[in-house]
C-alpha cells in the first residue's frame, strides 16, 4: 500500500522521488518545482502576440455578446468541428502536455496509463451524455439536472457541485500556472498569478462564451501544431521508426528495458480502479466541459463535436508518449539541460534535468527547433492555462447568475440584463478570488486537488445528471440527498486520504483513516445509492410530480422536440 | 395539434429509435468500460501474469506487448465514438426526423 499512497501526493519538492512525480494530479498542476529562470523574451514576445490576438477577438466577441445566450454558450452558433477543438482546448491542460510527457520521460510506459484515463472518460461522454444534454438543456447542466424536479434545492445543489469542482480545479490552475510562468519566462510567481486571473477576467467578462471559445479553439490548434511538429522532428531523427526509437530510449535511460513496461505506478487493484473510475466519469461532469455542449446548434452537432475532441484528445495523447520518448534520448544526453549540481550528487541524467521533469517537453522543443520554437512552445503553455482557466471562470459564473441569482433568488424573473451584469460581476470576483487563493496556496502542495475536482464532479454531479435523464424514479429529494452525500463524501475521502493527510497536513505516515488513493469507488456508489434509496423512500406528492415530469422529458432528450435552438445572431 | 409527449411515445418509430439507441450507447459503453478496465487490471496484475505487458513484440524487439495494448485502448476509444457517430447519423437523425414530423 505504501506505494498507493504516493499516488495522489504529487510532492513538489524539486527532484521530487518519481513515484510522487507519477502522481494523477501532478500530471495536472505543475506544483513548485524549479528555481526562476532568466527572463525569456522571445517567449514573452510570442505570448504578446497571442494576447494581442485574443484580446482582438475579445474585443469583436463583445459587440455580438448582448443577449445572455451570446453570453453563456455564443448563442448555439459554433459548428461541431469548431467546439470539438473547443472541448479539447478546455481539456488539454499545459499539464497534461507537460505532466504526461514528464511522466513518460522519467517511467516510459506509466505515462501512457495515464494518457489513457484521461480519454476514456470521452466516449461514454458520447454514448450516454452528449445529445440528451444538448436537448434538455439551455445554458448550465443544472437546467438538465433540474429539467422536472423542484427549482431551487436541484439548483443550489448543482451549484454547490460546479462551484466546488471549479475552486479545487482553478486553485491548482492558478499555482501551476505561477509556478509554470516563473519557470518558463522568468516572471516572478506572484505577476503571473495576476496576469492569468486579469487576462481571463477581460477574456470572459468581455467576450463571454464567443471569446471562450476562441481562446480555446487558437490554443488547441497551436498545442496541436506544436506538438505535431516536435513529434514529427524526433521520429524524422529515427527514420520514422517508432522501434529505433525506442531502442534508443531504453539505452540510454537508467531504467533499460523496464520504461517499456509497467513500472510501479499501479500496484494495488482497488486504488487503481477507483482512480479510474473518478477520471472516466469526473469528465463527464465537470460543469467547464458539460457547458460547451450548450454552444452548437443541436444534438447532431454535440454528438459529433465529441467525435472530433476525442480524436484530438487521444491523438494529443499519442504525441504527448512520442515527446517523452524524444525528451529520453535528446534531452537527458545532453548537458546543456542537467543540473551540473544534481549530476555530481550521482542523481541520474534523467533526474538531473534542470526544473524538474515538466521541463522534458519544453526542453525538447529547444532541441528539435531551437530558441525560437523553444519560446513558441513556452507561449503555448502559457495560453494552454489561459484557456482552461477561461472556461472554468465561465462555467463557475454561470452557476451563480444561472442556477443561483436568476431560478433561485429571482425564482426564475430576473431581467436578462440583470443576469448578465450579475454574471460579470461573479466572473470578476471569481477571478480575484481565484487569484488570491493562487497566492495564498503558492507554497502549499496543492497537487490533489485536480483528483478531488474529478472526484466530485464523479460523485455528485455525473450521478444527479445521468439518473435524472435515465431513471424516471429519481425525485427531487432523492437527487438532492444523493448529490450532496457524493459531493461529501468524496470530500471527506480525499481529505482523510494519504495525500492530504498525511502529506498535505502532516500526519504520521500511515495515520490517513481511508489507505486509498481515491474515493471515487465508494463515494460514487454511495452517491447512486442515496438517489436510489430517498428517491424510493419518497412519497411526497412532489414525487409523483417529478416521476410524472418524466415522459416529456423523455420525449424531448430522445428527439429534441422543444429544445432550445441556435438563437438568432 | 401538436402531439402530447405520452402520443410521441407510442409512435412506433419512438419506440425503435430509443430502444437501438438505448441498445447501442449501453453496449458500447460497456465495451469502453471493459477495455479500459480490463487494461487497467492487465496492469494492475502484471507481476502475476509473468510480465505479459513486457513480452518484446518480436524476438529482439523492444516494443513490449504493453504499448501496443495501451495504443489499442486509445484508438479503441476513438473507433467506437466513431461506430456510434456513423450509426446515429445513418439512422437516429432520420429517424428523430420523421417522428418530430409526425407529431407536428
Amino acid at each position: 500500500m505504501s506505494r498507493i499512497k504516493s499516488l495522489f501526493s504529487g510532492a513538489s519538492v524539486t527532484g521530487a522521488a518519481l513515484v510522487a512525480l507519477a502522481s494523477p494530479a501532478f500530471a495536472d498542476a505543475i506544483a513548485g518545482g524549479g528555481e526562476k529562470q532568466a527572463t525569456n523574451w522571445t517567449a514573452i514576445g510570442m505570448f504578446a502576440v497571442f494576447i494581442v490576438f485574443t484580446l482582438g477577438i475579445t474585443y469583436w466577441a463583445a459587440k455580438r455578446t448582448r443577449s445572455a445566450a451570446q453570453f453563456y454558450t455564443a448563442g448555439g452558433g459554433i459548428t461541431g468541428f469548431q467546439n470539438g477543438l473547443a472541448i479539447a482546448g478546455d481539456y488539454m491542460s499545459a499539464a497534461s502536455f507537460l505532466g504526461i510527457s514528464g511522466l513518460v520521460y522519467t517511467s516510459g510506459f506509466d505515462g501512457l496509463i495515464y494518457s489513457v484515463g484521461w480519454l476514456v472518460g470521452w466516449p461514454i461522454v458520447t454514448f450516454l451524455i452528449a445529445e440528451p444534454l444538448r436537448n434538455l438543456g439551455k445554458f448550465t447542466f443544472a437546467d438538465v439536472a433540474s429539467f422536472r424536479f423542484q427549482q431551487t434545492p436541484i439548483r443550489v445543489m448543482a451549484a454547490c457541485g460546479t462551484l466546488v469542482t471549479v475552486a479545487f480545479y482553478l486553485i491548482a490552475q492558478m499555482v501551476g500556472a505561477g509556478s509554470l510562468i516563473k519557470l518558463l519566462f522568468g516572471l516572478d510567481y506572484t505577476y503571473a498569478v495576476i496576469i492569468v486571473g486579469v487576462l481571463m477576467i477581460v477574456y470572459v467578462t468581455f467576450g463571454g462564451m464567443v471569446a471562450t471559445t476562441w481562446v480555446q479553439i487558437i490554443k488547441a490548434c497551436l498545442l496541436l501544431a506544436g506538438a505535431t511538429f516536435m513529434a514529427f522532428m524526433v521520429l524524422a531523427k529515427f527514420g520514422f521508426s517508432p522501434e529505433a526509437l525506442f531502442a534508443k530510449a531504453t539505452e540510454v535511460h537508467p531504467k533499460k528495458l523496464a520504461i517499456m513496461q509497467p513500472g510501479s505506478l499501479i500496484s494495488s487493484p482497488l486504488s487503481a480502479i477507483s482512480l479510474g473510475l473518478a477520471l472516466m466519469f469526473g469528465t463527464a461532469g465537470l460543469p467547464h466541459i458539460l457547458m460547451r455542449f450548450f454552444t452548437v446548434s443541436d444534438a447532431k452537432a454535440a454528438r459529433k463535436s465529441v467525435f472530433y475532441a476525442t480524436g484530438f484528445i487521444g491523438y494529443f495523447y499519442i504525441l504527448t508518449f512520442i515527446i517523452g520518448f524524444g525528451a529520453i534520448v535528446l534531452v537527458s544526453t545532453d548537458p546543456a539541460y542537467l543540473d551540473a549540481g544534481l549530476l555530481a550528487k550521482g542523481k541520474t541524467a534523467i533526474e538531473a534535468i534542470r526544473g524538474t521533469s515538466n521541463m522534458a517537453a519544453i526542453d525538447l522543443a529547444g532541441a528539435v527547433g531551437g530558441d525560437i520554437f523553444l519560446g513558441f512552445i513556452s507561449a503555448v503553455a502559457f495560453a494552454t492555462i489561459l484557456a482552461v482557466v477561461s472556461g472554468l471562470t465561465l462555467a463557475g459564473a454561470s452557476a451563480i447568475s444561472h442556477d443561483l441569482y436568476a431560478t433561485v433568488f429571482k425564482n426564475g424573473k430576473a431581467n436578462e440584463q440583470d443576469e448578465i451584469r450579475v454574471s460579470k460581476i461573479a466572473t470578476i470576483v471569481l477571478g480575484v478570488v481565484a487569484v488570491v487563493l493562487g497566492i495564498v496556496f503558492e507554497k502549499q502542495n496543492v497537487a490533489f486537488m485536480v483528483g478531488l475536482a474529478f472526484s466530485i464532479a464523479a460523485s455528485c454531479n455525473f450521478p444527479v445528471l445521468l439518473m435524472s435523464m435515465m431513471w424516471r424514479g429519481m425525485t427531487t429529494r432523492g437527487a438532492v440527498y444523493g448529490g450532496f452525500f457524493g459531493l461529501t463524501s468524496a470530500l471527506v475521502g480525499v481529505i482523510f486520504s494519504p495525500a492530504v493527510w498525511e502529506v498535505t497536513l502532516g500526519h504520521a505516515k500511515g495515520s490517513a483513516a481511508f489507505q486509498i488513493s481515491n474515493p471515487a469507488l465508494f463515494s460514487m456508489t454511495i452517491a447512486f445509492f442515496g438517489i436510489w434509496l430517498f428517491s424510493k423512500l419518497d412519497r411526497s406528492a412532489r414525487a409523483k410530480a417529478d416521476m410524472a415530469g418524466f415522459d416529456a422529458q423523455y420525449v424531448r432528450s430522445q428527439t429534441g422536440i422543444g429544445a432550445s435552438g441556435a438563437s438568432a445572431h | 395539434m401538436a402531439a402530447t409527449a405520452l402520443d410521441i411515445e407510442k409512435n412506433p418509430k419512438f419506440q425503435e429509435l430509443v430502444a437501438t439507441r438505448k441498445t447501442l450507447g449501453w453496449t458500447l459503453s460497456a465495451a469502453m468500460l471493459a477495455i479500459y478496465f480490463g487494461f487497467i487490471l492487465l496492469v494492475a496484475f502484471n507481476k502475476d501474469l509473468g510480465n505479459l505487458l513486457g513480452i518484446p513484440l518480436a524476438a529482439g524487439s523492444v516494443t513490449t506487448v504493453g504499448i501496443v495494448v495501451g495504443l489499442f485502448v486509445i484508438v479503441s476509444a476513438f473507433v467506437l465514438t466513431g461506430i456510434y457517430v456513423l450509426r446515429a447519423n445513418a439512422r437516429y437523425d432520420e429517424l428523430t426526423r420523421q417522428i418530430v414530423e409526425e407529431s407536428k
